[in-house]
């Protein structure tokens, strides 16, 4: 097995890049999608901790990280298919009020 | 340099291009499918890390499910171009900026402790991360998160449902 750093550091770039996606991109869809970059790369380090420490604990976590992520996505997508009905855009700059 | 090093820097080079790509595309069906590239590379980063079950989950319910509920949704709002305009001029050298300072913490303490970690080069045992260990651990020690987890999917799927419906008139 490579070093378990190798593995961290990417889950770093890859968190970060996802950061990044949220902080800069003004498409709902897309900052969501950058959203699940960055649960990804918490999964990429909970298994190569697993990995590491020969527990299978980490891959457990993976895969409740990964039902939350579907349910998340669900719940998140059926907003974002209402609040586009309503406002007909899902730039988040437009939807800065709570009211619909 | 070993087979697995080639491999992983390809891929890891391969899953930070997609990442970007992501990032980058102005178009958010491109966006999605880079998506999808990036998490059949990590799928295969599980593969390498022994754990095959993880690995084939991530492909059926990631670039499976999840991916074709965004492209579904995307493509039925037709709205793949939004979000053109930039509201607020120095949003986006703050968030280069803040995304660089992130990199470079988490990048110092990484390498601040890649002495402290020894290397583990011990075999594993039989079976590891295969799907009997998976459901033996889920059906044992996390029977309770299991359970809450279906609970989960169902307020998901109700919630999904009553947001989508639409009043009737």
């Amino acid at each position: 097995m490579l070093p378990v750093y190798y593995y961290l550091g990417l889950a770093i770039i890859l968190f970060t890049i996802g950061a990044l996606g949220v902080l800069i991109r003004r498409n709902a869809i897309v900052i969501f999608m950058s959203v699940e970059l960055m649960l990804n790369a918490a999964n990429l380090a909970f298994v190569a901790y697993a990995r590491y420490w020969q527990s299978m604990n980490g891959q457990i976590f993976v895969f409740f990280i990964m039902t939350v992520a579907a349910a998340e996505v669900a719940i998140g997508l059926a907003l974002i298919v209402t609040i586009f009905r309503t406002k007909a855009s899902i730039d988040v700059d437009q939807i800065s009020t709570l009211k619909g | 340099m070993t087979p697995q090093l080639l491999l992983f820097l390809v891929l890891a080079l391969v899953a930070i291009a997609s990442a970007l790509g992501m990032l980058i595309s102005r178009n958010a069906i491109y966006s999605a499918l880079f998506l999808v590239l990036n998490f059949a590379t990590v799928a295969v980063f599980f593969l390498l890390l022994n754990a095959p079950f993880i690995a084939v989950a991530q492909v059926s319910v990631y670039t499976g499910a999840i991916m074709v509920l965004f492209l579904f949704v995307i493509m039925l709002l037709g709205a793949e171009r939004a979000g053109q305009i930039q509201a607020i001029q120095w949003q986006r050298p703050l968030a280069v900026a803040l995304a660089v300072i992130l990199l470079l913490e988490a990048g110092y303490i990484l390498l601040g402790q890649r002495g402290v970690v020894p290397l583990v080069t011990t075999q594993l045992p039989d079976g590891f991360g295969s799907p009997a260990q998976v459901g033996t651990s889920l059906f044992s020690s996390y029977l309770l998160p299991f359970e809450i987890t279906s609970v989960l999917l169902l307020v998901a799927m109700i919630g999904a449902i009553v947001l989508t419906k639409g009043e009737k008139k």
